[in-house]
């Protein structure tokens, strides 16, 4: 912050450091050691024994593999989405911009009951499909469909203030160039702001990984096939298997913060760049 | 802006497919389902629609759910304002470490928030053998739900004042101290109102994370009808009970919460130039 005296001559410093220390080791790191620390003692064999089972890798293949095409279906339309909000004027333009949230304020389960409601056999839209022979509802096809609901805000408001900071007279310049339309989007806007899309990516990656409430409705939970990673956690606690459970939730966990670290490096290195 | 320049500008007819592709996948992926949970609840009229929301059942997790935000939020709102005086108007190391420390709840899954709990806390838990022999019940009681709610909404209000008090620095604060005020006056009378606009925004999502967790709770609550209910667990079970106006009804309700949720962040956004501070919810 450019200060000459690094010392504050603000109070408080001592208590609300204090709280905040105090509130973050009971709340957030003591619980979440328990976790680690109970999967330490259990031994590489059970913890191997469960975490890495058939049916674990098959929940984690289908939890990361459906969270990884919802990042990408909605790269594309979350793009399109914060392109159009930005660039363009169309009635309802605000109504919309409000509602790209709605992700993020609607209840997980009501989201839920209402995806498989839409796309079940009889539903509105399944209903539909239904006779071109595609099946959605208790498909990983219907874990995907969830994730793109959830994951769809990450993307527009990462890449929207990116777009909006985006100077026109890169893009007139590239045209006085010669360039085309497509060849500027190519070469110009989609190199500025693929960073930010990036991070979009990887933020609706992770919270897809660890998803439940709106999945367990529209996936059949049958093992091997739409058993999503988070179920089977609660599978093993419902057989009082603590260790089981620890086992899975601790595969998530490393790789859900090997994704947060990644996020947090892509961020570092996009201030550096001063992209934002 | 002048007219349409088709090198620096898309044509009229690129623009208008790309609106239109635009709404399409809103229309499909966000409106239909919001539309689906109130046309689902009201499916047998609005009789059947009251009845389900006033059922004892559906009563006690109206109850519970507003009980656990009016804990749990107030206790997260006191944490955020303190983690962001001490982290926005001071230096010290390791700032950026603290701040992800804060945020990450948001990258635990909602299962294995509520699982770190049982694990601390569950009969066969670190504590459960003490807490079974002095007869206090945390797992599958409301003390559970409270403590997986609160962990899962921990970042809400510190992510919003940390930047928000960051930009405005300390010169506000160093002024009033000069001029003789303590520093409690200080907080009150010249941070807190620079902040209300920023801390109400993020009450309200911390807020509406509250009565909408699903996950976490589900795995502290043991579904005790009636007893350890939230709204969204009663949504699960009246839909799994096949009680499907039921559990849309019951649903509305939630959905009204998130609608007014958005449109009072909205007000916020656009009245008070309060920004959302980054994508990650």
């Amino acid at each position: 912050m450019g200060r000459s005296t690094r010392r504050s001559a603000l109070p408080g410093f001592g208590l609300t450091m204090g709280m905040t220390i105090l509130w973050l080791g009971l709340v957030v790191l003591i619980p979440l050691s328990a976790l680690v620390i109970r999967a330490a003692g259990m031994g590489w064999d059970a913890f191997a024994e469960v975490g890495l089972s058939p049916r674990a890798l098959a929940a984690y293949r289908l939890s990361f593999g459906a969270a990884l095409a919802a990042a990408a279906v909605n790269s594309v339309f979350g793009l399109l989405i914060a392109w159009i909000l930005v660039r363009y004027e169309f009635p309802g333009k605000k109504l919309i911009d409000a509602a790209v949230d709605l992700p993020f304020a609607l209840p997980t389960a009501v989201a839920g009951i209402a995806l498989v409601a839409l796309y079940s056999d009889n539903g509105w839209v399944g209903s539909l499909l239904a006779p071109l022979g595609i099946k959605v509802a208790y498909t990983p096809l219907g874990v995907t469909i969830a994730l793109v609901f959830i994951g769809l805000p990450f993307i527009v408001r990462s890449v929207q203030p990116v777009l909006a900071d985006l100077g026109r007279d890169v893009e007139e310049a590239a045209a006085t160039l010669g360039a085309t339309r497509a060849q500027t989007f190519h070469r110009v806007i989609l190199p500025a702001i693929a960073p930010a899309l990036l991070t979009g990516f990887a933020l609706a990656f992770a919270r897809g990984v660890g998803e439940y409430g709106s999945i367990i409705f529209i996936a059949g939970n049958a093992p091997f096939k739409s058993e999503i990673a988070p179920l089977l956690i609660i599978t093993q606690l419902e057989q009082f298997d603590y260790d089981g459970a620890t086992a899975i939730a601790c595969v998530m966990l490393v790789l859900s913060f090997a994704l947060l670290l990644f996020v947090n490096l892509l961020q570092a290195w996009r201030a550096k760049r001063g992209t934002r | 802006m002048s007219a349409s320049n088709p090198t620096t500008h898309e044509s009229r007819w690129a623009r208008r497919t790309l609106i239109a592709v635009g709404f399409l996948f809103l229309a499909l992926f966000l409106f239909l389902p919001l539309i689906m949970v109130f046309a689902g609840g009201l499916a047998k009229g609005w009789q059947v629609f009251v009845e389900a929301l006033v059922d004892p059942d559906a009563l006690v997790a109206i109850r519970l759910t507003l009980l656990v935000a009016a804990i749990s939020v107030p206790i997260n709102a006191v944490f955020g304002v303190a983690a962001s005086w001490a982290i926005a108007k001071f230096d010290f190391r390791g700032k950026s470490l603290l701040i992800s420390l804060i945020d990450l709840p948001f990258s635990v899954s909602p299962v294995v928030s509520g699982l770190i709990f049982v694990l601390l806390f569950g009969a066969q838990g670190w504590l459960g053998p003490w807490l079974t022999a002095h007869g206090v019940r945390i797992i599958f009681a409301v003390p559970g739900i409270v403590l997986a709610t609160v962990f899962v909404t921990f970042p809400f209000v510190a992510r919003e004042l940390i930047p928000l008090m960051a930009e405005q620095g300390r010169d506000d604060e160093e002024a009033a101290r000069s001029l003789g005020a303590s520093g409690w006056q200080t907080f009150w009378h010249v941070t807190l109102p620079n902040i209300r606009w920023g801390l109400l925004y993020g009450v309200l999502l911390c807020n509406a994370r509250a009565m909408g967790e699903f996950g976490a709770v589900s795995v502290v609550s043991g579904h005790i009808r009636g007893l350890t209910n939230t709204m969204p667990l009663h949504v699960e079970i009246l839909y799994n009970e096949y009680d499907f106006v039921g559990a849309f009804a019951v649903a509305s309700l939630l959905a009204s919460l998130a609608l007014v949720t958005l449109g009072a962040k909205t007000v916020l956004e656009w009245r008070f130039g309060i920004h959302r501070a980054g994508a990650a919810h």
